[in-house]
């Protein structure tokens, strides 16, 4: 089991570093002079020569990528941002806590809505029920995020008046937020539990447990579930890894203070280090949730651990 | 193919799907007939305007018709849901047969690359690459397509991988076929119904990725009407004129819809084993 978690965490590095270099090559490919962006238009010539030899912006492009990495490694340096002029990991650093919460608030809302309508369609499979349940999922997965969002805030701020449509400071204000951004979670995770449960009921192993005079409530919750759940467990993980970058349309129709919404000013602004630091940021945040997912699995499905021991 | 259609006319969600893609097309094509107005005509007598006789879903803040946007804006959408999927099936493909067909470095070099890309989220990754290649319908196209490149890529690699160990494989390579003749011939037509299926969700997942980049301002540029562009521009009078988000919102869900619906029936038509 070490040697399994040993060889992920190493593995997570050359991925990182991979993201760090299509990060930096898109930043590098995007139009626009950083030196000018920094210092302005009216800035002279020699000024702008100044700062491309200080910044090390004159050198090849891989020397510059081996600059960034090592800053990036150091110093946590992934640039300065073109607006505001303070390091890009202060800007994400001050408003990542409100995307984690969010996305948490997101996946939780998920699972207690997602799985029991699995299970129960799983169940009832063909019944009314299920069929209502599944076209709701549907259109849970069509509907986009930023419409959900504007539908909701019509709905609970508009004319009912219940709730705040921006501001991310009261548990009020966190819900519609959280709402819009699981929609698309809830719906995969009713269509998965449902599928994996349906797999499972259909088991051998089940039928034995049916043949031997097991209650069928025992069956279900405890035969069944058990291993239906193995796959929605990861399923839940990635939900979580993709809600962070989810975020970024939800935050900005609700004003949250997020990262999302940071890059979504950022790119108005075409303050691009800020954006490609965000990019870098939640695709990090993303591999290393989907790790922690992965060493999950390991330790609840017994066969993966199996072949480590 | 026709036992599949057979399979595929059985589910009543399916051809709903089907029947509404190809009235879209339909509306796509003939948009400059059937529109009652030009795209950009404004009135500003006429300015949020509610559905009326001569303006079927209404007015948006330059009074221009709401209907007729939507109509034009299906082609944008089409446009961009099928072309980016065009790039990510020809791009991811090729990678993904060159990777299991080959195996070995090839196969590890590509799939390296694929994992590095995959770690990036799909939405994310279409951001960064629009920003860094600037508005536009072409660099949207670009964007969405490339972000879907390595879920190809590994549909195909699978699929072409339980397919390269099979007998018929080495017939053909025992009566001395290329190994060009093998993938184009026997490896690829006979690694579609996974590709198929993927293909009908990803154009409905590269609209949806479309209109959220329009909807930040990083897709189509106004006064173009593109569904997510319409929806964001629509934004900021939702209290007084909620018909401006309403209805280019209704468009994409139900696009969405009839394409996910069309999937899952395909992926039940082409897959015997699933039916009972």
């Amino acid at each position: 089991m070490v040697k399994y978690i040993v060889r992920r965490v190493l593995f997570l590095i050359p991925v990182l570093v991979g993201v760090a270099f299509c990060v930096f090559t898109l930043l590098y490919l995007t139009p626009g002079d950083p030196a000018k962006m920094v210092l302005g238009d009216l800035a002279t010539e020699s000024a702008i020569r100044d700062f491309r030899e200080k910044e090390g912006l004159d050198k090849p492009f891989l020397v510059q990528f081996g600059n960034y990495l090592y800053k990036a490694v150091t110093q946590g340096d992934i640039g300065r941002s073109y607006v505001t002029k303070r390091p890009v990991m202060t800007e994400i650093m001050a408003t990542f806590p409100a995307t984690l919460k969010l996305a948490t608030f997101a996946i939780v809302i998920a699972i207690v809505l997602g799985l029991p309508c699995g299970i129960l369609s799983a169940i009832k499979q063909y019944s009314a029920f299920d069929t209502v349940t599944m076209i709701l999922a549907m259109i849970g997965l069509s509907m986009p995020v930023f419409w959900l969002g504007l539908l909701l805030i019509l709905l609970f701020s508009v004319y009912l008046r219940w709730l705040p449509s921006s501001g991310f400071d009261t548990f009020k204000a966190m819900i519609l937020p959280s709402l819009a951004l699981s929609a698309q979670s809830v719906s995969m995770i009713t269509r998965m539990t449902r599928s994996s449960m349906l797999e499972v009921i259909r088991a051998d192993y089940i039928r034995t447990a049916r043949s031997k005079g097991q209650k069928e409530s025992v069956v279900i919750w405890v035969h069944a579930l058990h291993n239906a759940l193995i796959p929605v467990v990861t399923l839940c993980g990635l939900q979580f890894g993709s809600l962070l970058a989810g975020a970024i349309l939800t935050e900005s129709i609700f004003a949250v203070p997020g990262v999302g919404r940071l890059m979504v000013e950022s790119i108005k602004a075409r303050d691009y280090p800020v954006v490609q630091g965000g990019v870098l940021f939640v695709a990090a945040a993303f591999s290393v949730v989907n790790l922690l997912v992965d060493l999950l699995y390991a330790y609840i499905d017994p066969r993966i651990k199996a072949q480590y021991r | 193919m026709a036992e599949v259609f057979f399979r595929l006319a059985k589910s009543p969600l399916a051809m709903f799907g089907l029947a509404f893609i190809l009235l879209l097309v339909f509306v796509a094509i003939f948009a400059d007939v059937l529109a009652p107005y030009p795209f950009q005509k404004q009135n500003l007598m006429h300015s949020f305007e509610t559905p009326s006789a001569s303006f079927l879903l209404g007015t948006d803040e330059f009074g221009r018709d709401i209907l007729s946007r939507l109509i034009y804006g299906a082609r944008v959408s089409l446009q961009v849901g099928f072309i980016a999927v065009g790039i990510a099936l020809v791009v991811g493909g090729m990678l993904g047969a060159l990777s299991g067909y080959y195996g070995g470095w090839i196969d590890n070099a590509i799939m390296r690359v694929m994992d590095v890309l995959l770690s990036i989220p799909q939405t994310l990754l279409a951001i960064a690459i629009a920003a860094a290649l600037g508005p536009g319908l072409f660099n949207l196209m670009i964007a969405v397509g490339i972000s879907a490149v390595p879920t190809y890529a590994r549909i195909v690699r699978g699929s072409v991988l339980s397919i390269r160990g099979m007998e018929f494989i080495e017939a053909a390579k025992a009566v001395g076929s290329s190994d060009t003749r093998i993938i184009l011939r026997h490896i690829i037509p006979n690694s579609m119904a996974p590709i198929i299926v993927q293909s009908t969700l990803g154009v409905a997942s590269a609209i949806l990725n479309a209109a959220g980049l329009s909807f930040i301002g990083l897709g189509i540029q106004p006064p173009y009407p593109e569904w997510g562009a319409m929806l964001s521009g629509g934004r900021q009078y939702i209290r007084d004129y909620p018909h401006l988000t309403l209805y280019p919102g209704l468009a994409i869900m139900l696009t969405i819809l009839a394409l996910n619906f069309l999937g899952d029936g395909l992926r039940d038509a082409l897959d015997p084993k699933l039916k009972r």
